[in-house]
């Protein structure tokens, strides 16, 4: 553990991108195979099974720190960070341990199928003979989640540092349903031709956000289409068998039983980049539909009639089990379109349109529709791009509508966690109705630590009233919140509820009288709920 | 704020800050009063314009230089002065050098206000000594759990081997600290063999008046506006976190930032920073060093001020104390940056 721990501090210490992936790249030339393909593992979001429940580590590490449960878990609400918190409270370890990190992760594989009291046994001895930061690792992989500031393509450009093998032939390697239980390092990124796997993505291709599309040049470089406010997915048909993914990396198959049907109406090694959207038959539904559908597993008749879903389809990766991202897009695109053509009226199936404009003015226009189109705005491609790997600038831009607004009042506040565990962060905002302000949203986010410094200082001289960690101060700042769209809550006191909220701008420059009334907000609900 | 006892309470919160009736003072006031007892320099207990002033020897000399000509007396540690019926007497805090803890007693009945303090001895400034008392109000900024801070030996090795890492890479190591009291004691415990110290006049000016005092610090460098800022490779600043990403601060070339402060224990905190390292260093106390003090006054009536006040509120009173939260307008660590740092800028400008 003490090298893995070792490299979690170096990455964790420096906010430099370069010196992270030396020390990654370090560490995957000199670490233990079996170390090295487990780190690939959790690097990329794939953890050991889950060998105990939070809830006992909370009471264990309750009971050796010496402090009640409740202490324990306010510390915990304070850090953020469960791993973290169990870290920090218990005392320092009564000896040391030179075992490596696939011996920490075979030791929780046995636990999982041990009785409680030899679990706890275990956990106690580890607990003992780690230091702070091996504890810490320790238990992020006793609870999962284990995101420290390295990205998946980080990882994968270390990877290739250390081996020699090209970033995107990696990428493609560590995608798909591998685990480390059963696929060895020499296997996953060293063997020439490893079994391929059927349902195995490709790295999605991702955007930036543009604003100044005269820099692009002519108009007629380009390909432009709605940019969807749904799941971005891979669709992936091979061997007689449906795959689809999100952009996460999560095989989502089961959740759209629907899309089923394309195992067979789809040609054999078809990949398609495309959006799942709630469709109403002729238009996407508000993202809250699809939203009931997301958490699913398993889909009742009732909601799959109320929310069918749809992939709206962008592109074609591979055609005929023939990889087709070095091709240029308006090749790529071509190919979808005679491909969908194919497919019968009723398919769940559609090519996502093109939005033909000859000039960017008139694009502009089109882009002002977008909202009562359901779309968040245009994707802007290069016709002769290929299918990047992951993030690159210059391809492939989203040119978002600018979101709505609202100017609303601070009524409460509460400090945030984990790395604002000691700032007032989490505002509730209010509108407002007649001589009342009524509370329609809370926002954390688009405050500069500086701000949000400031701010709580003033919290602090202005509360009225505490409950619990929650403060009511004077109404008296006031703030523009953003939003990405409105809808109808009867869950809310309001109302009304916020997509993504936001705060904007810290309008200092306004007093309470000029905030905006619940009525403004309804308006807004008329319009684009 | 009525404790257990049946006498009148010695010290009540009002609108301008702690009073006591029987002397007709303040300590630590936030609004103008007619005499203020200051617990140390730090700009949330010690503010300006107060007609009289009360502190330590030790503690006045940093009250000037940060709020001008102020009117008023010094003590020394442990010495009593009689103000109306309440008899005072200041005490070490080991917070920062002057501070002070300040005993009240009246007609029989002792209150001790902490201030801020820390209980480890960190070799420069007066060691925290507890005072018996009845009821205690004590600061508790790291009032949790997961607070338990290494032995400032061990930070010490921390920083030094950041700093001869740097140096070696070919970078200047910017460390920073509060102008006041963490500067200095990051200051001391540097290793001067590893290379030049250079200090923002903002710390540079504290220390001028730290070291007329006969505080021991190492040789520094200011920095001035004419200073060959590429005169110095492999140096370590120390300056105060203001200058994180500004223009000052990329003069010196590639840089290595680090930051010492209690709340770098937190993680989330330490990325929030934005800095390459965090020191985990504070001159308040940690949970063992809260408890401990609190048990040794011998108190059972608390008043605990900011911080995480009820949480560690709660935990008292479970504990059997009459434990009760006190809503001051004080900051804690890292909150006297705005006076400071700004002053700083404002210096290095001029």
């Amino acid at each position: 553990m003490k090298r893995f721990a070792a490299l979690f501090t170096a990455i964790d210490q420096t906010t430099r991108t370069t010196a992270k992936v030396a020390a990654l790249a370090d560490y995957f030339r000199t670490a233990p195979d079996d170390d090295k393909i487990w780190t690939i593992a959790l690097f990329s979001g794939r953890r050991p099974k889950r060998a105990v429940t939070t809830t006992r580590l909370r009471d264990w590490a309750a009971e050796i720190a010496g402090v009640p449960l409740w202490l324990f878990e306010d510390s915990y609400s304070i850090v953020g960070d469960l791993a973290e918190t169990i870290a920090l409270v218990l005392p320092p370890a009564a000896s040391v341990s030179d075992d490596s990190l696939s011996y920490w992760i075979n030791l929780l594989r046995d636990l999982s199928q041990a009785e409680d009291e030899a679990r706890k046994t275990a956990v106690l001895r580890a607990w003992d003979r780690l230091d702070t930061t091996e504890r810490l690792v320790f238990n992020k992989l006793l609870t999962g989640g284990f995101r420290m500031g390295v990205s998946q393509k980080l990882m994968t450009r270390a990877l290739a540092q250390a081996t020699g093998k090209p970033e995107a032939e990696l990428a493609h390697r560590l995608m798909g349903d591998w685990s480390p239980d059963s696929t060895g390092f020499a296997e996953l990124i060293e063997a020439d031709d490893p079994a391929a796997d059927l349902s195995r993505p490709y790295p999605f291709c991702l955007a930036y956000g543009v604003d100044d599309l005269a820099s692009l040049g002519p108009v007629t470089d380009w390909q432009a289409e709605w940019k969807w406010d749904g799941i971005r997915a891979q669709v992936i048909a091979r061997g007689g068998k449906l795959f689809v993914w999100s952009r996460g990396e999560e095989l989502i198959t089961d959740r759209f039983p629907e899309l089923a049907r394309l195992a067979a109406d789809l040609p054999d090694g078809t990949v398609l980049d495309g959006e799942l959207v709630a469709w109403d038959g002729s238009a996407p539904m508000p993202f809250a539909v699809l939203q009931k559908r997301i958490t699913r597993k398993t889909v009742p008749k009732k909601l799959l009639a109320e929310a069918p879903v749809i992939l709206l389809a962008y592109d074609v990766l591979e055609h005929e089990g023939r990889d087709l991202r070095a091709d240029p897009l308006a090749t790529r695109r071509a190919r979808l379109d005679s491909l969908l053509q194919t497919l019968p009226p009723d398919s769940p199936l559609r090519p996502s349109p093109l939005i033909a404009a000859p000039d960017w003015e008139t694009l502009a226009h089109h882009r002002a529709d977008a909202r009562e189109m359901k779309a968040e705005g245009l994707m802007i491609k290069r016709l002769s791009s290929p299918y990047h790997v992951g993030r690159k600038r210059g391809d492939w831009w989203k040119w978002k509508l600018a979101p709505l607004t609202v100017d609303a009042v601070m009524i409460y506040a509460q400090s945030g966690h984990g790395r604002r565990a000691n700032l007032f962060t989490d505002f509730t905002f209010a509108v407002w109705q007649g001589n009342d302000l009524v509370p329609f949203t809370k926002a954390y986010s688009g405050l500069t630590d500086a701000e949000f410094a400031e701010i709580t200082r003033w919290v602090r001289r202005n509360t009225l009233q505490r409950y619990g960690p929650v403060r009511q101060v004077t109404p008296h700042h006031v703030f523009e919140i953003a939003f990405e769209g409105i809808q109808l809550s009867p869950r809310h006191k309001s109302g009304i509820a916020l997509r993504f909220p936001r705060m904007l701008r810290w309008r200092q420059d306004k007093t309470v009288d000029q905030a905006d009334s619940l009525d403004h907000l309804r308006e807004m609900l008329a319009q684009y709920g | 704020m009525n404790g257990t006892s049946m006498a009148a309470p010695v010290l009540t919160l009002t609108e301008r800050g702690l009073y006591c009736a029987a002397g007709d003072f303040f300590i630590d006031p936030w609004r103008p009063v007619d005499r203020a007892l200051i617990t140390h320099g730090h700009a949330d207990h010690a503010r300006s314009g107060h007609r009289r002033y009360l502190c330590t020897d030790a503690c006045m000399p940093v009250m000037r230089h940060r709020l001008g000509e102020i009117t008023g007396e010094t003590v020394g540690y442990g010495e009593t002065r009689q103000i109306g019926d309440a008899t005072v007497s200041f005490h070490p805090a080991g917070h920062v050098p002057g501070s002070a803890q300040i005993r009240v007693e009246v007609a029989g009945e002792v209150w001790v206000v902490s201030g801020d303090y820390k209980t480890e001895a960190d070799g420069l400034c007066e060691t925290f000594q507890p005072v018996r008392c009845h009821t205690f109000i004590s600061e508790c900024t790291f009032g949790l759990p997961v607070f338990r801070w290494q032995p400032q030996a061990e930070v010490a090795a921390e920083i030094n081997q950041w700093w001869a890492t740097n140096k070696a890479e070919g970078r200047t190591s910017l460390l920073m600290a509060y102008s006041l009291g963490k500067a200095q004691r990051v200051l001391h415990l540097l290793d001067p063999e590893i290379g030049p110290i250079l200090t923002h006049a903002a710390v540079e000016n504290t220390n001028a008046v730290l070291r007329a005092q006969g505080l021991p610090l190492p040789d520094t460098i200011r920095i001035t506006p004419e200073l060959d800022r590429k005169a110095y490779p492999g140096a370590l600043i120390v300056a105060p976190p203001s200058v994180l990403g500004s223009a000052w601060a990329r003069r010196f070339g590639p840089l290595s930032t680090g930051f010492a402060s209690g709340w770098m224990q937190m993680r989330g905190v330490r990325r929030r920073r934005a800095a390459d390292r965090g020191f985990v260093i504070s001159d308040h106390a940690d949970w063992a060093g809260l408890l401990g003090a609190i048990k040794d006054t011998g108190a059972q009536s608390l008043f605990l001020t900011h911080g995480y006040t009820e949480i560690f509120t709660r935990y008292l009173r479970e504990a059997g104390y009459d434990a009760h939260v006190l809503a001051t307008e004080f900051g804690g660590e890292d909150t006297d940056d705005s006076t400071a740092a700004h002053a700083a800028q404002g210096e290095d400008a001029a």
